[in-house]
């Protein structure tokens, strides 16, 4: 049993890093509000636990990810009505250069998830003081 | 792209441009629709085995106190509502997200125990267990010999 768990770990190391991309993923509905300071991205993501979301911020590139791991055996389940599927949740967003990445933040509530992105001072209107000499 | 980076406005112009362009490339029935205005909301997953019935539905943002569930003979009604207000004086760049108020009532195979069945909500995710009426759960007949 000792050997087979070392011979299994990492094939499923393998697969975790690939699933994301491989795996069939659903886009999640939002809503996306600008304030005076901030975007405020307001995503449904049912069943996703925190620890199960990866956000990413890169070069202008909002990757949303919420991985869900299937809840019911579904081979193995006698299945009376099956309306919706069950699965990772993928979406992305160009949101340009903005957004101060450092102060990027998110909750999770009920199964939705609140991001705030913070306006960089870059693009708020800023007054350039001029020194005199 | 297109913008200079200076100007404040171009950039949330591009991030608008790009969540349009990413529903874009979408067929018929995927785009965004509200899901609370479809006929049948909440979506149910039902399944069973042989003492009960089990019924989920995907309901983010949908508080506990917000929900009602009963369960009669062989009838379920999932009830309750998801009110998002408004916000006054944000420009809302996508509003995909669904509000108001939804009933789904659905017959079931079998009855069910009423006294019986539970309902939990857990990460925006519902789960009804409903446990078979006794008289319905497959029983063993004992075969006497002759």
């Amino acid at each position: 049993m000792a050997n087979e768990t070392a011979i299994k770990k990492p094939e499923s190391e393998i697969t975790r890093t690939e699933h994301t991309r491989d795996r069939m993923a659903y886009t999640p509905q939002v809503d996306i509000l600008e304030r005076d300071e901030e975007l405020l991205l307001v995503a449904d993501l049912p069943g996703v636990r925190a620890e199960d979301i990866d956000i990413r911020y890169e070069q202008g590139l909002l990757t949303l990810q919420g991985r869900v791991e299937p809840r019911q055996d579904e081979a193995a389940t006698n299945y009376l009505l099956r309306e919706y599927g069950v699965g990772d949740f993928y979406r992305s967003f160009r949101v340009g250069e903005g957004v101060d990445s450092d102060k990027i933040r998110a909750e999770l509530k009920n199964g939705v998830m609140e991001l705030h992105l913070p306006k960089a001072e870059a693009i708020k209107p800023k007054k350039i003081t001029v020194r005199s000499q | 792209m297109a913008y200079t980076r200076m100007n404040p406005v171009s950039v949330f112009d591009e991030l608008r441009r790009e969540i349009g362009r990413l529903f874009d490339g979408y067929g018929p029935g995927l785009g965004p629709v509200s899901a609370l205005s479809t006929a049948r909301f909440p979506a149910l997953n039902i399944w069973e085995d042989g003492e009960a019935l089990y019924a989920e539905a995907e309901l983010p943002g949908v508080s506990p106190q917000d929900l009602e569930v009963y369960a009669v003979g062989n009838e379920l009604t999932i009830k309750g509502r998801r009110g998002t207000a408004l916000e006054e004086g944000a420009c809302y760049h996508r509003r995909e997200r669904g509000t108001g108020e939804f009933t789904r009532v659905v017959t079931l195979p079998v009855e069910v125990d009423a006294e019986k069945v539970e309902a939990a909500l857990k990460n925006g995710v519902l789960t009804v267990t409903l446990p078979k009426a006794d008289e319905v759960k497959p029983r063993k007949i004992a075969v006497q010999a002759g």
